[in-house]
């Protein structure tokens, strides 16, 4: 893969997408996190945020120290030479994960739809190193994949008001656990008692994009000895 | 129990929608933390220069109305944005001034006369715990205000502040903005812009748009003509402040300050920060005009805008 060309789009009074590639794809991570480093740097204290996604990067820039034209210099600077992250930067997490129909109630569900018994969905699921493409959504939600196309569902046609924080759940081909309490629409399938968002810990967010993830199966002991919460969800969709 | 340490306002009845808020949470969202922040950002900043605070400094975004204040000590606030039905011991307080209070007054807010939202500042900002950077509140997140959890203003609360300020300011007429014609909003025309049909693109700048109901910090619904965009559903992408997204229902939604940090929709572009700001102070049921904007004129704009920012 050579160094992406981005393309600048206009997202809004002081914000552009770079347009880094078109697909979803794993082998985009190594140049979208060398991106990131070298915006961040030749910004500075310009560069207000810059939020990654899968093949684009939102670059909000401090509209009272930069012009356009200024802005897209930058750019430029930052793409030049650019070389592309070395892959074994990224932590690989264990994230224990208790694999349950009292807090996955969607396991029957994506066992029927690949016709796999539910200790083959969790097999599989648990049996595959995640790739973290980006953060977003809540803090320290992380989209992750991906998943094996046997296990892939689409989201619930009517979110959930209310899911518990731990919960593991797929949409697509995409797995993510809930750091918090929340909204949403991912078939649910297990808990990790981990903490993924903490305002004390360094970095804020366990998981950061090009990390990776693997699920570890464990047992309700287990799970509880852990600190976890097996309070069952409380609206069913 | 002994008495507050620090006596301040306390909170005698409060709504979810009261919340502390500040300039927002900057330098974060690439980690899923929201921008947050008073919606409001042109009142908030005139209740900050009344009292010769900070441009960001925390105040209280009052939404709607319904809050009632006990003061414990002699002090002197500053108000600003919508007309709330504002009251000290009865006597009306308009907005876009300072003003004295004694211990023992009760200051109300009522319900909306004019505008949605109204910014009660306090000498050098309210106290609260700063959580990555910012005190601004976000429940759903669990960040910011009074005690760093996120949650909205709530009776028994205690409000403290730790600066003094004597001299009472108004705000000079000229610049108090103009709520009371519908808003014409500014929008910065994205690149996704083409993907939209033409007449999709002649009824959005040439309809009025109605606000609908579901409208919160996060977001505000228009309902109008129905907008069709070629794009349906796009790779997740990072969502600017005011993006103008249209769902496959062709309805836009205006995502604002507690908006997702990435999102898949198609948009037409975003709104300028004046724009926000003057969206903020419509209720539901109000019309607006969205005005399409090239990014260089909007930004020429804002420079002009903040140079005639008078002075401390």
């Amino acid at each position: 893969m050579s160094a992406p060309r981005p393309t600048l789009e206009v997202a809004g009074i002081d914000s552009l997408i770079l347009r880094l590639f078109e697909q979803i794809d794993e082998r985009n991570m190594p140049w979208m996190l060398a991106a990131s480093t070298r915006l961040r740097e030749v910004f500075g204290a310009a560069l207000i945020d810059l939020v990654p996604s899968y093949t684009t990067l939102l670059l909000h820039y401090d509209l009272s120290c930069l012009s356009a034209a200024q802005v897209r210099q930058l750019i430029e600077q930052a793409f030049t030479d650019l070389q592309p992250a070395d892959s074994s930067n990224g932590r690989l997490h264990q994230l224990p994960t208790w694999y349950d129909r009292r807090v996955g109630p969607e396991l029957a569900l994506l066992a029927r739809r690949s016709q796999l018994s539910e200790a083959d969905v969790i097999r599989r699921h648990s049996g595959h190193d995640y790739q973290v493409f980006a953060l977003g959504f809540a803090p320290g939600f992380a989209f992750m994949g991906l998943v094996e196309a046997a296990l892939a569902a689409p989201r619930l046609s009517t979110p959930r008001k209310r899911i518990a924080a731990g919960s593991v759940g797929i949409a697509e081909r995409q797995t993510a656990v809930y750091p918090a309490v929340s909204p949403g629409g991912w078939n649910l399938l297990g808990r990790t008692p981990t903490r993924l968002f903490d305002p004390a810990i360094d970095g804020y967010s366990l998981l950061q994009p090009g990390d990776r993830v693997r699920f570890e199966p464990i047992d309700h002991a287990e799970f509880i000895r852990l600190g976890g919460d097996d309070s069952p969800l409380q609206d069913t969709p | 129990m002994s008495a507050p340490i620090n006596p301040g306002l306390r909170v005698l009845r409060s709504t979810p929608f009261i919340q502390l808020q500040d300039a927002g949470r900057y330098g974060v969202r690439h980690l899923g933390v929201t921008q947050s922040g008073a919606l409001d950002w042109v009142a908030q900043r005139w209740a900050n220069w009344l009292l010769g605070n900070a441009p960001g400094a925390a105040v209280l975004e009052i939404t709607l109305g319904n809050l009632d204040l006990q003061c414990e000590r002699d002090a002197v606030f500053a108000l600003s944005g919508g007309d709330l039905g504002a009251t000290l011991d009865g006597e009306p307080i308009s907005p876009w001034r300072s003003f004295s209070v004694r211990a023992g007054q009760r200051l109300c807010f009522a319900q909306p006369r004019l505008g949605a939202r109204a910014y009660l500042a306090a000498p050098g900002g309210f106290s609260a715990t700063q959580v990555l950077g910012s005190c601004a509140s976000n429940l759903r997140e669990g960040l910011g205000g009074l005690d760093g959890t996120g949650k909205p203003l709530q009776q028994g609360d205690q409000l403290t502040w730790t600066a003094t300020v004597c001299a009472l300011r108004e705000v000079p007429g000229a610049q108090v903005p103009n709520y009371r014609t519908p808003a014409q909003l500014d929008l910065v025309m994205g690149a996704q812009i083409g993907d939209f049909s033409g007449q999709s693109l002649f009824d959005a700048f040439n309809s009025d748009w109605t606000l609908d109901t579901r409208a919160d910090r996060m977001g505000i619904r228009l309902l109008g003509p129905v907008l069709q965009c070629q794009s349906g559903s796009m790779v997740s992408e990072g969502i600017p402040l005011g993006a103008v997204q249209v769902p496959p229902d062709g309805q836009p939604i205006i995502l604002l300050n507690d908006r997702q940090t990435i999102g898949g929709y198609p948009r037409l572009g975003a709104l300028t920060p004046l724009a926000v700001a003057r969206l903020a102070q419509c209720l539901p049921g109000e019309t607006l005009r969205l005005r399409p904007v090239v990014q260089e004129a909007a930004q020429r704009h804002q420079h002009e805008w903040l140079a005639h920012w008078p002075a401390t």
